[in-house]
């Protein structure tokens, strides 16, 4: 049982691509050991860092376990003739490798045939794993890839060397012109160059005396070195940073952390900026009070043991010195020039090559923001028109300034600072200001899902027609986001839609925003290149529907026959459909709620069924002429129900409305259990087949019940 | 701790160590090109010498013009022109990133005492048509380099690739020196008198002139028609090489590859076609719209336009280079093999 290693040895893997990488890589050489009946358990281990991808496994097959198996061979009736063996007889045996005579026969149920008991040797793991390692790595998915000795063969960066063992034995293979070998090498500076492996068994260990960890314990040893720099500190705490710890292990064979300062005097720009720069720019982790304040310090991880000298802190406190400066520099360049002055500089700021300038942008976005409030209003929701329409105007003012130029990620954010700065209007209230100074600083808010939505219903509203002009101007374009293919992330930007509308709870139709934000394109330059107008509706309207139904379930979390119930009632309005998904995810447990779900499968069933066969129920139900009591019973039941649904519906009140039309359940059984519907009797039939459609018409606004997922079968 | 040697390099060692250290691995020591361009990248060295597939190995500085990033020399660490020393290598050799790292300690850095990383920094040109994929090479949080392999380049695919290293050596110098502006750089030192001449001496008044031409003073309209007429004597240019190209392709292939006494005639007529002078135009055009953005004088529409159609030069000139110094289009590999051999060094 010997154990086996895999390393890929390359050029510094992107930092971004590592643990995916990792993860497929071991996913694939764990799938191949298993289909190769070489790994018995799950028990495969990865290891990576940035200049290589491993994975090991104590104990595999050194060769695959031999199979016996019977062969079938001719019937015995075309294998003897008198007795004798007929030619097919011999070339089975042949076929077999063995004699005539040593041939078994078996019974089947087709009769008696020849049958033989072979072994097949399993071929060795080295074998094997030399044939079939190499499908794998090339396998290997990177976002972005290169060659760089045949234009055949692609990889993340350059691949340097590979270790492959079984045991102490190096497995011959060979991929993009590497040979396999026992050598590997440890980190670039602090190790020598070459390191000769042992196994897999000591593989770990070796690579930590050649000054390389584990991502695991990078990641310890980074936040252990991290608390340890903060404690010089008094009071201090170093800013918690997710994203920023998965880059900088990912950065590093062998970390470690300096601290540095910088003047206090920087601290007087905002901290946005500040953070920016720290983390954006130099990777470097921010420092903060008990409060949160920013201290005039940061944290650096080193791809190196110590700083000796101080030298490091030193070079790095010098490139956050300049970086600090330029900042600033830019932050007092850019005071020369109000927003309200940068809005015709706009004009020279391309949106999109077919759509215009973010001068044409900003006049459709404020139109598109002052309609939606006027809405807003008139659906009876505080909205100050007058700040959406003044940060509407002046919301994309900062791309031309030079801190945003520099800083990209700042954008928003530091027109919503320079509102804050600025005296935007002569009769501005301060508190006007602030309002609109929120609205600009929020409006590429929620970043992602998991992102917060603008703070106020004025900063909602531009978020929501700015997003919404961009999607309408691509889609007009026919720039659908197909695949992994969305490169002007108007996914993420209709999550951001879907997500603000859902948590303001604004009474906003997908349809018409859509449709209108289209509009404001009317008599532009862009518009004659509108190719995909004809398909629009359809197009946004499914882009839309896929947008909440990942915000339902992934977001939200709800199942996904909830989901499916609530979307098939409608997906025009985010507000409503996620107060229904609430109510049908609450009541989906009880016992009611689950029959009636299966008894509208059934309604839908027979509908179907009944239209397939040429025999549509009757135009409208007529009481009169129902005959069952049961029936009758059910259909005096529906309209009392449907007025008390309705209502509670128009109070959004969506779970006792559920409950109510679960309170149908006994008369709804009673119907199934005593009332036939497909009749012969056309007329009967007809009526009957009305009240089911009745019933699904009247309850299944909120949600298609027949969607739901029931224990059972499905009737 | 101030320094992080006692006695760094002037500016001017600077250059000279890195010359030496490439030059002393095979690099050819080219001169900076004299026409105006945004990037070692754009010099001939790099965009021409890159296409086909003839070993090269070349090293050379080269003052890199980006009209935006002028600031009146009032920035320490902005330049309107900044100088690079450009190294290709051609094909990567398999140590070439330890050769580079052995290349910084040439300039007297030892990476014992440093923090170096090579973070993902992928290159591309809409322009020119080309990108590569690589790293920004980071010193003690500094980026002191760009190392590129490149893919593609005027539109080709590169075959075999060059690996590309960019130093900003201002960046170096100031790092090396620990000045916190660029034009306190100590350019040169009089080794008898121990006089310094700083890099503000030699550069200050080039980047407040030029900021001052390129943001406030070029006249625009005039740009517009030094644009025009470059870009449509390149164009006429690429369309006659196109033509007489032509007149070499299949048909003559067969009394080339025969060596017949009209060979060796026809291939130098096929050579004198100009090319490279096509290539200076190009560049021209390249540098007169940075000037032109500069100035704040590109509308959205014609920006996108203006990007296209010197995109559209450099990718005819790359074709054409290929026929010409490679025979591509002359067709199959046996004859690209042939042709190798019968190659002329194009002239630099």
């Amino acid at each position: 049982m010997p154990d086996f290693l895999l390393e890929i040895g390359c050029e510094e893997i992107p930092a971004r691509m590592i643990v995916g990488a990792r993860e497929e890589l071991t996913k694939r050489v764990g799938d191949l050991l298993r289909r190769e009946r070489l790994l018995e358990s799950e028990a495969l281990s990865a290891f990576d860092s940035p200049r290589r991808l491993a994975v090991y496994a104590m104990g595999i097959a050194a060769s695959q376990p031999d199979v016996t198996e019977q062969v079938t061979g001719p019937s015995a009736q075309v294998a003897y003739k008198d007795g004798q063996p007929t030619p097919a007889a011999h070339a089975f045996a042949k076929k077999a490798g063995m004699d005539v005579a040593a041939l078994e026969k078996i019974t089947t149920p087709k009769g008696e045939y020849l049958a033989a008991t072979v072994t097949r040797k399993g071929r060795a793991a080295s074998e094997i794993l030399a044939e079939l390692l190499p499908k794998e790595i090339n396998a290997l998915y990177w976002p972005k890839n290169m060659y760089w000795r045949v234009q055949s063969e692609k990889f993340v960066r350059p691949l340097r060397w590979l270790v492959a063992m079984l045991d102490g034995n190096v497995i011959p293979l060979e991929f993009d012109g590497i040979q396999a070998s026992n050598t590997t090498r440890g980190h670039r500076i602090l190790a020598a160059n070459s390191v000769t492996v042992a196994g897999a068994k000591s593989y770990v260990e070796l690579l930590r005396v050649a000054k390389v960890l584990g991502a695991g314990e990078r990641l310890h040893q980074i936040r252990k070195a991290l608390d340890a720099a903060t404690r010089t500190i008094p009071g201090a705490r170093w800013r918690e940073d997710q994203g920023l710890l998965d880059t900088v292990v990912n950065l590093t064979e062998w970390p470690s952390v300096i601290r540095g300062n910088f003047d206090p005097e920087f601290l007087a720009l905002p901290d946005e900026v500040l953070v920016t720069v720290m983390r954006d720019h130099q990777k470097y982790f921010a420092v903060e009070d008990a409060g949160g304040k920013l201290l005039p310090h940061f944290l650096a991880v080193l791809n190196t043991d110590a700083d000796h000298a101080g030298i490091i802190q030193h070079g790095n406190e010098r490139v956050l010195r300049a970086r600090f400066n330029d900042a600033r520099f830019f932050w007092n360049t850019d005071q020369k020039l109000s927003l309200r002055g940068r809005v015709a500089l706009l004009k020279n700021v391309t949106f999109q090559k077919d759509l215009g300038s973010y001068y044409d942008k900003t006049m459709r976005v404020q139109r598109l923001s002052s309609w939606l409030s006027e809405q807003l209003k008139l659906g009876g929701r505080p909205i100050r028109a007058g700040v959406v329409h003044k940060a509407a105007l002046l919301a994309k003012a900062d791309l031309t300034t030079e801190l945003v130029k520099e800083f990209t990620e700042l954008q928003g954010i530091v027109g919503g600072l320079y509102a804050k700065v600025q005296q935007l209007d002569e009769d501005l209230k301060p508190d006007v200001r602030e309002e609109i100074a929120k609205a600009i600083y929020d409006q590429y808010k929620p970043e992602s899902m998991e992102y917060e939505v603008p703070r106020t219903l004025e900063g909602a509203v531009l978020a929501i027609a700015d997003k919404a002009d961009s999607i309408a101007g691509m889609f007009a374009l026919g720039l659908v986001p197909t695949g992994s293919k969305d490169p002007f992330a108007l996914r993420r930007q209709a999550n951001g839609i879907v997500k603000i509308i859902a948590e303001h709870k604004l009474p906003l139709l997908l349809r018409p925003l859509m449709k209108d934000a289209c509009a404001e394109y009317t008599r532009s330059e862009a518009h004659p290149k509108f190719t995909a107008l004809a398909k629009f509706d359809e197009a946004v309207a499914a882009f839309f529907r896929e947008r909440l139904e990942f915000y339902l379930r992934d977001a939200k979390g709800y199942a996904y026959d909830v989901v499916n119930a609530v979307l098939a009632a409608g997906s025009d309005d985010v507000a409503d459909a996620v107060a229904r998904a609430e109510a049908v995810a609450k009541v989906r447990g009880s016992q009611d709620f689950t029959s009636i779900s299966v008894a509208f499968k059934r309604m839908k069933n027979i509908l179907r069924q009944a239209r397939e066969a040429g025999k549509p129920p009757a135009a409208s139900l007529d009481p009169a002429a129902l005959q069952d009591d049961a029936e009758k019973q059910l259909a005096a039941q529906v309209p009392m129900v449907a007025a008390s649904v309705t209502h509670l519906r128009s109070e959004g009140n969506y779970e006792a409305a559920l409950q109510e039309i679960a309170k149908l359940r006994p008369a709804v059984d009673a119907f199934f259990d005593k009332v036939m519907v497909m009749v012969e009797d056309a007329n009967l039939r007809a009526n009957r087949l009305a009240l089911l459609e009745t019933l699904v018409k009247e309850f299944t606004t909120i949600a298609d019940f027949s969607e739901i997922v029931t224990e059972g079968k499905a009737v | 701790m101030t320094s992080p040697k006692p006695n760094p390099l002037t500016f001017q060692e600077l250059i000279l160590k890195l010359q030496t250290f490439w030059a002393q691995r095979g690099c050819v020591l080219q001169q900076p090109y004299d026409v105006e361009v945004g990037a070692g990248t754009m010099a001939p060295e790099t965009f021409l010498r890159v296409l086909g597939p003839n070993p090269y190995k070349v090293a050379y500085v080269q003052p890199s013009r980006r009209p935006a990033d002028g600031r009146y020399g009032e920035n320490p660490n902005r330049l309107f022109k900044h100088m690079q020393l450009q190294v290709i290598l051609k094909p990567p050799p398999e140590n070439v990133q330890e050769l580079y790292l052995e290349s910084l300690g040439a300039i007297g850095i030892d990476l014992k005492q440093h923090d170096i990383k090579f973070e993902e920094d992928n290159w591309e040109s809409p322009t020119l048509g080309a990108w590569g994929i690589g790293w920004q090479v980071m010193l003690d949080g500094l980026e002191i380099t760009q190392f590129t392999y490149f893919q593609q380049c005027g539109g080709v695919d590169l075959f075999p690739i060059s690996a590309e290293l960019t130093y900003g050596l201002e960046r170096i110098g100031a790092f090396l020196q620990d000045v916190d502006s660029i034009y306190d750089i100590v350019w040169a030192r009089d080794p008898e008198t121990g006089r310094e001449v700083k890099y503000g001496e030699v550069r200050y008044a080039d980047e407040l002139q030029f900021s001052t031409y390129n943001f406030d003073v070029a006249n625009v309209e005039m740009l517009w028609e030094h644009l025009r007429l470059y870009e449509a004597e390149c164009k006429s240019l690429i369309d006659y090489i196109n033509q007489e190209l032509a007149k070499y392709k299949s048909s003559t292939l067969a009394e080339i590859k025969a060596a017949t006494p009209l060979g060796p005639r026809l291939k130098q007529e096929r050579d004198r076609l100009p090319i490279l002078a096509a290539y200076d135009l190009c560049l021209k055009c390249s540098h007169l719209f940075n000037i032109l953005d500069a100035r704040g004088a590109i509308s959205v529409t014609e920006r996108v336009g203006v990007i296209a159609r010197v995109r559209a030069l450099a990718v005819g000139i790359a074709k054409a280079w290929m026929e010409q110094q490679h025979g591509q289009s002359l067709g199959a590999p046996a004859a690209g093999k042939k042709a190798k051999k019968e190659q002329v060094a194009p002239v630099g």
